[in-house]
């Protein structure tokens, strides 16, 4: 059951357009039943995996390697999955309403089903392959999303970039699964969470760790990989509010929640998880207090809650841990709600700069009102779960009694002091005041674009007011599925009087201050503003550019353009490496018993080597032409005097077709004409004959070493027995060997589209070379 | 190439070269031939009237486009290897059957014959490609 959910999504995928098709306005309604259902699956599972069962489904791919697609079901696992299906569901309404009309709704559609269901896929997976294919299918979606308008340029720079970023950190994560599966001794995630000590004094417990730390910071867009994910807002608006609040940048999150067990805990994962989310903390919060565009003020806010969470796991306490899961959960239903509240008013008024917002609620009051909720719970006021969440972090932060715990606790504060002024920013500010002039006049939002705000953000109402009857269990079964135990998870809106409330209070005060001080402040940090041409994107751009130079580069050595140069690097590159190994590892030698060659070969011999000469020095086409062909005759008589009439058979065909067709095109070439210098002469003589030279001595070579025993006698007689023919050579291209000659012919037709389309190829004057 | 000697050698060379084209392909699994020699053969009649009379003539004469050929020789050759699956034996395992034939005795036949049909379709749609091309430059 638990594959048919994950392959069910891709399968609506494909019948999406044509759905749409039909359903037209209906349809985002009619494609979000299914991630709505899936929902309703997964709440199933509520019950049974708070009481601490798990699922799990297994089907042997590959069992020599140890390859299993396999699914696996636990705390963990059933958040995610709830709030992927669950919002999937909203965002799939959303984006029927968002983009009506738009004639590609029904791609976009299934983009979205296809991400929804790779992203199930990733977090069910228990077979870290399984995990990864999924993972680099989140990333192919992603970028099919990002890039959806692709008729922009920059909505396709953007998804390439995000491609790139997230898939070489794809390839790092590959790398450090597998060595993960070798020092643990399975592929399934299930039984490497109780090989931590083996793991952890495993002398590749180093790079295992980097590698996967590689791969889980470029997918959730830690510093300095963070640039990817505020340029992925060239999407549709639907599309980042499921990218950056829920899922493709939680997979990072995810994974390293999901491999806590057994590789956290040591200096190494402390020390680098906690600063790379402290700086990404640090650094997305301040970003987003700069911009003035309410997606990339979400958009970087998400890149400073993803440090959050980060730095939370790299703490990797009990307490860390739950407010982790606390603060994501919060994290993902605010956030969700705040994107598509900025997509709906960029919808209605049609700009999503705060500074020409202003007094929306008299003409849009239920969209701000579930934009008020949201910004609420990001602020971290009660009754809302984002001042859980808050709580649970400060509390996890302030645990930590030492001189770097004092300092995260003061890096914390920092940060949700200025999550309160950008909650301020994008959730209050375009609703109140006085009304602004916008290029389009506003109207309410429909229902399908109200509806996802206000459902995510009762819901954030709701567990924040009932956190011990609704968010505790679900939180506690999901720290448990992390830590293998089951923790004391109390969650409650008022703790009693403690260091925590007072650092709230601190919060409320210093986030006022700022978004009361912000121009000022930001006038007196444009000093810094030169650091940012120092950016990561720049390293990022760079490095592109670097790399298509030497793509240019090695181009240019490489492909000339010129047959004969093409020639002289395969044959010298042939000469060279074959020979060394004949010279090295086998010698020439002549066969026993000598040479003994009658007269009338060795005439043969001696006419082939006269017509060679021929056409070497020939100064007409024809006449090398004709040299060549009693080359190709001479060597076809060989055949038929060893008795290969086959082969002289193929071969004369050949010699008449080549006839032919040289004749064709003599007739389209220029005058005869000397072109090489006499050095470059000699040289092509030296190779030639170093050529001629290499298939005597590997002539020689196999004629006088029998390292293995000869095949043809296998061949002769299994030919007539299991292949119902007497023609062993046409046996063997056609039954025993059926398989290399499909290569060839496929080859051969690959080659003849080639050369037919280079002959019709008509090149301008401007290009002709 | 207005030449009555080409035109009346092609006329009588072409049936001629077609029919032993043919003849190696089938005879090919027992006796020297094949559908690589069988195809080329093929590809030189059609050469050869493409050359004497006119690439449209050749091209009318064949019925088929070379690109078909190509492809359907290719499905053909890899079609072949698929019979084996439904007997649950693994790609490209040879499947034979016997026909009585009335007079002439059983008959052979076989998934390697037609994959070297197949072999035959895509060299002489190749060549016929090429030489056509050229002709008409």
């Amino acid at each position: 059951m638990l594959a048919a959910a994950v392959f069910a999504g891709f399968a609506l995928a494909i019948v999406a357009p044509w759905i749409h098709r039909v359903a037209r306005n209906a349809s985002g309604w009619i494609l979000a039943i299914f991630p709505l259902a899936l929902t309703f699956y997964f709440a199933g599972f509520i019950g049974p995996v708070v009481s601490g069962r798990v699922f799990s489904f297994a089907y042997p791919w590959t069992p020599s390697l140890g390859i299993s697609l396999s699914f696996y079901l636990d705390g963990l696992s059933l958040l995610f999955a709830l709030l992927i299906s669950g919002i999937g569901a909203l965002v799939l309404v959303y984006a029927g309403s968002y983009q009506k009309g738009h004639p590609h709704l029904g791609r976009l559609q299934a983009y979205l089903l296809m991400f929804a269901a790779s992203m199930l896929g990733l977090v069910l997976a228990d077979n870290v392959i399984t995990l990864f294919v999924f993972w680099e299918l989140t990333s192919v979606s992603s970028y099919l999303l990002i890039g959806f308008d692709h008729e922009r340029e920059s909505a396709r720079r953007s998804a390439l970039q995000a491609l790139l970023v997230t898939a070489l950190g794809g390839l790092a994560l590959l790398a450090g699964l597998l060595l993960l599966g070798q020092a643990g001794g399975s592929l399934e995630l299930s039984e490497l969470l109780h090989q931590r000590a083996v793991i952890q004094a495993h002398p590749l417990y180093g790079p295992i760790l980097l590698l996967i730390l590689a791969g889980a910071f470029t997918k959730s867009a830690q510093v300095p990989f963070h640039f990817w994910l505020p340029a992925a807002m060239e999407a549709p608006t639907a599309v980042s509010a499921y990218l950056h609040s829920a899922t493709m940048v939680k997979a990072g999150v995810y994974l390293l929640a999901r491999l806590l067990p057994v590789l956290g805990g040591t200096e190494a994962w402390i020390y680098t998880v906690t600063i790379f989310g402290t700086a990404t903390m640090l650094v997305g919060a301040f970003l987003a207090f700069r911009q003035t565009d309410l997606k990339l003020i979400l958009a970087y806010s998400t890149v400073s809650a993803l440090g959050t969470l980060v730095l939370l796991l790299g703490l990797g306490t009990a307490l860390a841990v739950q407010a982790a899961i606390v603060y994501l959960l919060a994290h993902a239903l605010y956030k969700a709600a705040l994107f598509l509240v900025a997509g709906a008013v960029d919808h209605e008024t049609g700009t999503r700069d705060v500074r020409h917002l202003g007094g929306l609620r008299h003409c849009m009051p239920v969209t701000a009102a579930a934009a008020a909720l949201a910004a609420v719970s990001m602020a971290g006021l009660p009754p809302l779960l984002g001042f859980i969440g808050k709580e649970t972090f400060f509390e996890a932060v302030l645990e930590t009694r030492s001189a770097a715990g004092m300092a995260l606790t003061v890096a914390a504060v920092l940060s949700a002091m200025l999550y309160f002024a950008i909650a301020i920013t994008t959730g209050l500010r375009p609703f109140v005041g006085t009304k602004t002039e916008t290029p389009r006049k506003p109207h309410e939002a429909p229902l399908g674009l109200w509806l996802g705000p206000w459902v995510l953000a009762g819901l954030a109402l709701f567990l924040g007011l009932a956190p011990a009857l609704t968010a505790e269990p679900l939180v506690s079964s999901t720290v448990a599925g992390i830590l293998g135990e089951p923790p004391e998870v109390s969650l409650a809106l008022f703790h009693g009087w403690s260091p925590v409330l007072l650092l709230s209070g601190v919060t409320i005060a210093g986030g006022l201050g700022l978004y009361a001080g912000r121009n000022a402040l930001l006038r007196k940090f444009s000093v810094f503003s030169p650091l940012s041409r120092w950016g990561a994107s720049r390293w990022y751009e760079g490095s592109l550019q670097g790399l298509n130079a030497l793509a240019r580069l090695q181009t240019r050595v490489l492909q000339s353009g010129y047959l004969r140069f093409y020639l002289l690097t395969v044959i010298a590159t042939t000469v060279g490496l074959t020979g060394y190994t004949l010279l090295s590892r086998v010698g020439i030698s002549i066969p026993e018993g000598g040479l003994s060659i009658p007269l009338y070969q060795l005439s043969l011999v001696l006419l082939i080597l006269l017509a060679t000469i021929a056409a070497v020095r020939s100064r007409s086409r024809l006449g090398a032409v004709a040299s060549l062909g009693v080359v190709g005759y001479s060597i076809a008589l060989i055949f038929v005097l060893f008795g290969a009439p086959d082969l002289a058979m193929a071969q004369f065909l050949v010699e008449s077709l080549t006839v032919i067709l040289l004749v064709l095109i003599l007739y389209h070439l220029p005058r005869f004409a000397v072109f090489s210098r006499p050095r470059d002469r000699v040289r092509d003589a030296i190779v030639s004959l170093l050529a001629g030279g290499l298939m005597t001595g590997l002539v020689l070579a196999a004629a006088s070493t029998h390292a293995f025993p000869s095949i043809s006698s296998f061949y002769g007689d299994h030919s007539a027995t299991a292949a119902h023919g007497r023609n062993i050579v046409n046996v063997i291209l056609v039954d025993f060997r059926a398989l290399d000659t499909l290569g060839e012919i496929t080859v051969l037709a690959v080659a003849g589209i080639g050369v037919y389309s280079l002959l019709k190829l008509r090149l301008g004057k401007g290009d002709s070379r | 190439m207005n030449s009555l000697i080409m035109r009346t050698a092609a006329r009588i060379l072409e049936p001629l070269l077609l029919l032993f084209a043919i003849v190696v392909l089938l005879r090919g699994h027992n006796q020297p031939g094949g559908g690589f020699a069988g195809g080329l053969m093929a590809a030189a009649a059609f050469g050869l009237h493409a050359i004497t009379f006119s690439v449209d003539s050749a091209r009318r004469l064949l019925w088929l486009d070379p690109h078909r050929l190509i492809g359907a020789g290719l499905l053909l050759a890899a079609g072949s290897g698929l019979l084996s699956l439904f007997r649950g034996l693994p790609f490209m395992t040879g499947q034979w059957t016997r026909l009585p034939l009335l007079g002439v005795g059983p008959l052979e036949l076989g998934s390697a014959q037609l994959f070297d049909v197949g072999v035959f379709c895509v060299v002489m749609g190749v060549t016929s490609l090429i030489i056509w091309s050229l002709a008409e430059e």
